[in-house]
């Protein structure tokens, strides 16, 4: 019920063409506020957060049926980023106050927060240079924060920052709530490949309250791991909905293109392998199912079975997108034709939070090999 | 013609001299590719000094006879000199469909007068040329081909229209697959003609590409001229000459596999970008699909060189180089697939000011081209198991 109202409503509101006017519009806004709000009114970004913050308290796996569908759509929105990542940050290690605080505005979507980490041009969300440094009323940090999700558009930061340098590996560091225009921080956009926008942030002497940290001191990893890890389950719902909206496009063309008098998908070399990845998806619908129930259910035990379907559902994604242009020929590689954006997506979702090689090396280390 | 080992040191001593320090680095962006043509603008005094030197000497055609202004060289030379100008780590002095398609079909097919006419400018870089092969509905299937050539007496005239014309918009003149009978049966009715684009009654539309670029266009033939003596090979004989066209185009196209004079080696790019830790790369899974993809470039690259040792210069590889094609643009596709990893993050960028206008993405997505451009791969696949394997 959830997944066709969400379809509908994405359709009609928000289709493929949607992303591409956003596009041809240019400007570094990411995402329509108008749709936002539309979907802050189905509830949709309530939907993970507790009843007692005004949430739906209906868990990821609603969350997930949700980013499967703007997934279809290529519709852009801060879902993952504040209502998935930061929200289960917040719910996970937030004291009272910080709850009552963030959590309602997140849940009606008039808050966007989002989760600041990366450092480097590649995921490696354990390496923190930016550090957060004791004042009399609280902490004062400096640092530089890149390729941040909807950073350019939201209205606090979660950011990781090293209190810290004594010891190694992760121990050491802190999150801390930010508010975007608190003085002494830079926020630069920066347009990648759709219309997502991820934006440098420098923190420059960045005064806060002590009841900015946002969990304990100096175990501020294992948290940002687990929001990193429920953002990339939700990644994986949205890149299988990509996945599997190219998939289903291309079988149509594959019916409908004649070439040599018959329809092309009457060849076997194309009917195998829409065969084989017909079942590679059927895989993938297990691993995101699966994966969204231990996160509703078991939330210590996530980062295994976050790498793992990542790293599947990357592969499959990647390779649906990619042959779905090359069953349409010529006319899949032409911008006027929409099949391009799903392979474009894919990659974004791919690189952001680790990509395959990333997630395959995590798996194994999780695993002891 | 000149001993190898005197020909090695002379080539040497000559490329020392005339190859300007500049194009001795490796291409930074497209605009550093030189297609010469009427419209051509060079980048820099040194793109077009080079073009010229390399011209003279007949060496942007190697393995062209003489007379036409090509090097004359045999396939001996010819690899000499593609040694010597890897080892100073020189570009390619043209881009040319000239060169890697037209060229081969006219000095196999052509008439005297059309060799004469169109293979010097070829070598000079003076006339970039258009393919005017696809249509709509002729894609893979290209001999079901529509636009009408028609006899008016002294000349002929010609309607219809062709899409996916690689730069259409830059091309001087094209060869164009036409239906010139259209009672024959469907192979049997085809020409190749040859007309200059600014002939009345051309023109074309840009088409705009996955990656932000508009590099070919639709291109439409309004009742447009085409001369009596400008038909290669005999008329409705085109499907012959087009498919030894494409065979030259193929095995240009697998080229794309081999890593470009001058290039950094994938595996250097990586330590650079990524760093070592104890003298490998952290990642032990990237570490292997780059060995791999590696490995499978130095293979083409013997290969290659095993198959053109073994016919003469200038000849072509027949139905072989559909496996070229079909392994070389799995290739490239695969190292854009390992840059845009190895780039991690920063490999989003799409216009940012350290990304050089988005290079990196937009070259990952022209890439998804390679294995449709020249016949899809499921086309090359299928020559391969017919005329190679001589599967029923
Ligand atoms: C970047 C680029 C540049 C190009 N430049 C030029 C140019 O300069 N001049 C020019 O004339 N053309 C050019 N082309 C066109 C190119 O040659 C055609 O796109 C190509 O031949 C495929 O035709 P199509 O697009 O109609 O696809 P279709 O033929 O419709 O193919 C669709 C899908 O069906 C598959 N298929 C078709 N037949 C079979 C079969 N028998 N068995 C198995 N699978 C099959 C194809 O492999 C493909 O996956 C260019 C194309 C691209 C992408």
């Amino acid at each position: 019920m959830l997944q066709q109202s969400a379809r509908d409503f994405l359709n009609r509101q928000a289709p493929v063409k949607h992303l591409r006017s956003l596009r041809d519009a240019g400007g570094s806004k990411g995402f329509s506020r108008e749709v936002w709000a539309e979907m802050s009114a189905l509830g949709w970004p309530a939907m993970a957060i507790p009843e007692e913050y005004d949430g739906l308290g209906f868990g990821f796996t609603g969350m997930g049926i949700v980013l499967q569908e703007t997934g279809r759509t290529l519709t852009p929105c801060p879902l993952l980023s504040s209502a998935m990542m930061a929200a289960a940050a917040i719910v996970h290690a937030g004291d009272d106050a910080q709850k009552s605080t963030l959590l309602p505005g997140i849940a009606s979507g008039e808050a966007l927060v989002t989760l600041a980490f990366d450092e480097h041009t590649h995921h490696r969300p354990g390496q923190v240079a930016a550090t957060a440094k004791r004042t009399a009323g609280g902490f004062c940090i400096s640092g530089h924060k890149r390729f941040v999700l909807d950073g350019a558009m939201s209205d606090q930061l979660i950011v990781s920052a090293r209190t810290d340098d004594r010891v190694p590996d992760g121990r050491g560091i802190s999150l801390f709530i930010v508010p975007a225009t608190a003085s002494g921080i830079t926020i630069t956009p920066c347009q990648v490949l759709d219309t997502h926008v991820l934006a440098d942030i420098t923190l420059d002497d960045v005064r806060l309250p002590a009841a900015a940290l946002l969990g304990a001191e100096n175990e501020g990893l294992a948290i940002l791991e687990y929001a990193l890890d429920a953002g990339r389950i939700g990644q994986s719902a949205e890149l299988l909905g990509v996945a599997l909206e190219a998939f289903e496009r291309s079988i149509a063309y594959l019916k409908e293109r004649k070439q040599f008098g018959v329809p092309i998908g009457s060849f076997q070399a194309l009917q195998h392998r829409a065969a084989v990845l017909f079942g590679e998806l059927e895989l993938c619908k297990s691993l995101v199912l699966n994966a969204l129930h231990r996160l509703d259910s078991d939330a210590n035990e996530i980062a295994a079975t976050a790498s793992m379907t990542k790293a599947k559902v990357v592969e499959t994604a990647s390779k649906a997108t990619a042959e779905a242009i090359q069953w349409h020929g010529g006319i899949g590689m032409t911008d006027d034709f929409d099949i391009g954006f799903f392979y474009k997506r894919a990659r974004i979702l791919e690189t952001m939070l680790g990509d395959r090689y990333f997630h395959l090396d995590r798996f194994a280390r999780q695993h002891g090999y | 013609m000149t001993q190898p080992k005197d020909f090695r040191t002379q080539g040497r001593a000559w490329l020392e001299n005339n190859c300007p320090a500049d194009m001795r680095s490796p291409l930074q962006t497209e605009a550093d590719l030189c297609w010469g043509g009427r419209r051509f603008r060079f980048q820099s005094a040194d793109q077009e000094t080079w073009l010229r030197n390399m011209a003279e000497k007949g060496w942007t055609a190697p393995g062209w006879p003489r007379e036409y202004g090509g090097g004359g060289l045999d396939q001996e030379h010819l690899k000499i000199l593609q040694e010597e100008m890897h080892r100073i780590g020189a570009r390619a002095p043209l881009y040319s469909f000239g060169i890697s398609m037209i060229g081969p079909a006219l000095l196999k097919y052509g008439s005297e007068k059309l060799k004469q006419q169109h293979l010097p400018p070829i070598v000079r870089g003076e006339i970039r040329w258009a393919q005017g092969y696809s249509e709509p509905n002729a894609g893979s299937d290209l001999a079901s081909l529509q636009a009408r050539l028609e006899d008016r007496g002294d000349h002929y005239v010609l309607n219809g229209s062709k899409i996916w014309t690689s730069y259409g918009d830059l091309g001087d003149w094209m060869f164009c697959l036409v239906r010139s009978d259209s009672e024959a049966p469907k192979h049997g009715g085809i020409s190749l003609v040859l007309f200059d684009m600014a002939t009345p009654g051309v023109s074309t539309r840009p088409i705009r590409l996955i990656s932000g670029k508009s590099p070919f266009t639709e291109t439409f033939f309004d009742n447009a001229r085409v001369e009596k003596d400008q038909v290669v090979g005999e008329l409705n004989n085109g499907w012959t000459v087009a498919k030894y066209l494409l065979t030259h185009e193929r095995e240009m196209i697998g080229g794309s596999g081999l890593r470009p004079s001058g290039e950094e080696p994938l595996g250097r790019i990586a330590a650079r970008v990524l760093g070592l830790e104890s003298g490998q790369l952290a990642n032990p899974m990237l570490r292997g699909d780059i060995a791999r993809l590696e490995i499978d470039s130095e293979a083409l690259g013997l290969t290659m060189q095993r198959a053109r040792d073994e016919v003469k210069a200038g000849a072509s590889l027949g139905a072989t180089s559909s496996v070229f094609k079909y392994i070389g643009t799995e290739l490239n596709m695969r190292r854009q697939e390992l840059l845009m990893a190895i780039h991690g993050l920063a490999s989003l960028d799409w216009s940012g000011p350290d990304s050089a206008a988005g290079r990196l993405p937009r070259a990952w997505l022209r890439s998804r081209g390679n294995s449709i451009e020249g016949g899809t791969s499921e086309i090359q696949l299928n020559i391969i198991a017919k005329h190679i394997l001589g599967l029923p």
